[in-house]
């Protein structure tokens, strides 16, 4: 099955209900469902088998699937995703899980060098549909080897597709999606989300990359909303909680969820944008080179003329991250500094 | 006619690391069949399995590594002519191995190698025209000229491509194993939809790589799983200018590094392409049956320069040409002349002179092949293609692959 066999006109399944489910739950129903239909899907990684997931992700999947296809990889992250090339070159449909995507950087080669180039590099013989997934970003008091935010760092090489759900629905059409995709994705997820709690629909669907949600502000029509407000991952709900504290004070945000950053829905983005004429993007990687950053070039390449204001990117600070709760908890793109922001840019209207 | 008659070597003393480091002298290369192992080891008037052969077989590997070697001088020249960009690493002196060890294989066994990668290319079916017009930077290459020298793919003749970074194929040796291993016992049929079989898979490498992690986790995966993966060393004494002995601990004994993850080491003298065959082909037959990967320290020289720029000041002429007098392809030709009877010196000439015109062929081809169109540029980047990829680019789906 590849992606070009869904049919992304049917609209998705309804974002409220009652069927609650941990984000953890979600991305095991995603693998399991897709690992029912094609025998080539399989799951790799540390602990994921007889320790069933670091985080309890795989829980179960063993029983189900086998040790033939819930594979449990010693500590060779470099040596499994150079594996999950060849098998996915010859034809079959590896997830790949690594307990923090900061250990993908001991992998870094076959990541940079071998997944995204493989298509080009053979003039299009071969490509490399493997999905890379695991936690990513800080907040768990781990410190800094442990904590780290990739997208700004993978982003930055074409050929490889970034998904970054922020809610537990979202974990489950994406990670779907990723895996049908011939593409390589990289999902990333986060441990502190894992055990969020939301509706997840029962019927099987697939979200699109490259196609923003909007999780609070209306398009419409009552009022155009003051500020937009776009992220990706974990920081959308430090977002959500800023505009919620924000429309106490009668300001109105709308809070784009990308879903993925590459594919980048700069058209969402700019169609909020010429409604609320300044917008905040906010983004777990540190600032230089970051996703912001990208965000912010292009609004200013095709909707400069809307701008009342210059664009604000809200990051993490700009320093490794700390161990100590109170710094860390600064450390992050949280509510305090997304609210100042917002302020900011609102600032002598 | 190209033949010499072969000299002996001299024998090895079976130096321990790092004794006489930096000693780059013909006296401490070490031959297998000196010293006990490899050839030696044969009972002598004891038949050789590559004696079961039909000659049309042994003339058809002569004539392979013939055409290899008279391609890499083509390369040379093209090179030389700056037709030819980037690195280019010829692969004259080594013929014996990638022809020995494919002709060991069947031709759906899964290979892939790293960037010294024209012969492996041509002894598994590419053509000539679609490998030399990659370099050329061609359209009609095997990678639309998107790859160039290091990059020789080959869907429909199993050979999963040259790789740049030194080690970075070994664990999708291991990995294509994995499949293999995969299709024949979960899915219990091909991933075409094919009956599944028992299939090996090649992951070659340079003595060079044998210090890259990169091995290390591939063949402890490899071993762990059971994986049907042969690591072929091309142990072509030097990485660059640096000399094994300078690089690598065990230098002298490379397969006690298969000891340490429970597989199968064997070392191979791999000028002579009969010796190959008859120690390689029963070791393809066990991982294969057995599923189990093997490591191989196959020894053989290049005679030219690391690539196209290298002045070779690290090695010492005696020791050049010491191989040369051990030369493959003057091996073999030796056997068909004088021992099997097969063939005529004129037989040999003519095969020398179809190589080179095939060499020439490929070489004018290429010359006149056009270049890739601009939008290829763009293509291939991503399979499925949806909006937004990029803030400057627009994808599109290229030309067809010339081989597909
Ligand atoms: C990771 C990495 N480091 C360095 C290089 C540069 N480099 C290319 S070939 C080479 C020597 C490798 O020697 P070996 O593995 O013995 O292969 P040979 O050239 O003898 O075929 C080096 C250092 C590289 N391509 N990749
Ligand atoms: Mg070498």
């Amino acid at each position: 099955m590849a992606l070009s066999s869904i049919d992304f006109t049917k609209p998705l399944p309804a974002f409220e209900g009652d069927r609650v489910i941990q984000f953890r739950e979600a991305l095991r129903e995603a693998m399991s469902e897709e690992m029912r239909k094609d025998d080539r899907v399989f799951l790799m990684g540390e602990e994921v088998a007889y320790y069933n997931g670091a985080y309890k992700v795989s829980q179960g999947m063993l029983e189900e699937f086998g040790p033939q296809r819930i594979i449990d990889s010693p500590i060779s992250e470099n040596g499994f995703a150079g594996l999950a090339v060849g098998a996915a070159m010859y034809g079959l449909r590896p997830i790949i899980e690594f307990m923090s995507w900061s250990f993908s950087l001991v992998a870094a080669d076959q990541l940079l060098n071998n997944v995204p180039k493989m298509l080009y590099m053979s003039g299009g013989q071969w490509g490399c549909p493997v999905v890379f997934r695991g936690n990513n970003g800080a907040g768990g008091q781990l410190g800094s080897t442990h904590s780290w935010t990739v997208e700004a760092m993978y982003a930055n090489v074409p050929g490889l597709k970034i998904a970054i759900p922020s809610c537990p629905f979202d974990a489950k059409g994406l990670l779907k999606t990723a895996i049908v995709d011939d593409d390589p994705v990289f999902f990333l997820e986060s441990e502190r989300m894992l055990g969020d709690k939301a509706h997840v629909p029962a019927e099987p669907y697939y979200i699109p990359f490259g196609k923003a949600a909007l999780r609070r502000g209306t398009w419409s029509g009552e009022r155009d909303s003051d500020v937009t407000l776009v992220s990706f991952g974990r920081p959308v709900n430090f977002c959500v909680e800023a505009a919620d504290e924000l429309a106490k004070d009668g300001v109105a945000c709308d809070v784009l969820d990308m879903r993925t950053v590459r594919p980048l829905d700069i058209d969402s983005i700019i169609e909020s944008l010429k409604r609320t004429n300044r917008i905040v993007v906010v983004d777990q990687c540190w600032p230089f080179a970051s996703v912001a950053s990208e965000v912010i070039t292009q609004v200013c390449e095709r909707a400069f003329d809307y701008l009342d204001h210059q664009p604000v990117r809200v990051n993490t600070d700009d320093v490794p991250t700390p161990y100590a709760k109170n710094l860390e908890s600064e450390y992050l793109p949280h509510k305090g500094k997304i609210v100042r922001a917002v302020r900011s840019v609102l600032a002598g209207r | 006619m190209m033949s010499t008659t072969p000299a002996p070597i001299n024998p090895s003393s079976s130096a321990p690391a790092g004794e006489g480091l930096y000693a780059i002298t013909s006296s401490r290369v070490h031959m297998p069949g000196q010293n006990g192992n490899g050839t030696a080891k044969r009972e002598a008037g004891k038949p050789r399995p590559s004696d079961a052969l039909p000659n049309a077989t042994l003339i058809k590997w002569l004539r392979d590594m013939i055409l290899i070697r008279e391609f890499e001088n083509r390369c040379a020249q093209a090179y030389q002519q700056a037709k030819i960009g980037g690195f280019c690493h010829l692969y004259i002196g080594q013929e014996a191995l990638a022809v020995g060890t494919i002709n060991s294989l069947n031709h759906d066994d899964p290979i892939v190698t790293a960037y010294r990668d024209h012969g492996h290319a041509l002894a598994r079916g590419m053509s000539a025209r679609a490998c030399m017009a990659e370099m050329f930077g061609k359209s009609a290459g095997c990678a639309k000229g998107k790859g160039g020298s290091m990059h020789m793919f080959d869907k429909p003749n199993w050979n999963f491509g040259g790789h740049g970074i030194v080690g970075a194929q070994t664990p999708l040796g291991a990995g294509l194993a994995f499949a293999a291993k995969y299709e024949l016992e979960v899915m219990k049929r091909s991933v075409d939809g094919g009956p599944a079989k028992k299939k090996v898979a090649l992951a070659y490498l340079g003595d060079g790589a044998l210090n890259q992690g990169a091995l290390h986790e591939a063949m402890n995966l490899a071993g762990l799983w059971g994986l049907p993966v042969i690591f072929v060393v091309e142990n072509n004494r030097y990485s660059m200018g640096t000399a094994i002995e300078r690089g690598t601990t065990m230098a002298h004994d490379l397969k006690q590094k298969a000891v340490a993850y429970g597989m199968e080491g064997v070392h191979i003298d791999g000028m002579d392409i009969r010796n190959i065959y008859d120690e390689f082909k029963p070791l393809v037959d066990r991982c294969r049956e057995n599923s189990r990967p093997a490591f191989v320290d196959l020894l053989t020289y290049r005679y030219q320069g690391h690539s196209m720029s290298d002045p070779q000041k690290y090695r010492a002429k005696d020791e050049v040409e010491m191989f040369k007098s051990r030369d493959s392809i003057a091996l073999l030709e030796q056997h068909l002349l004088t021992e099997r009877k097969c063939v005529t010196e004129a037989d040999v000439d003519k095969i020398v002179a179809e190589c080179k015109a095939i060499a020439a062929d490929s070489a004018d081809f290429a010359e006149s092949a056009p270049i890739p169109a601009a939008e290829e540029l763009f293509s291939d980047v991503y399979a499925e293609i949806v909006p937004n990829l990029s803030p400057a680019a627009t994808y599109v789906h290229g030309e067809k692959n010339p081989l597909l």
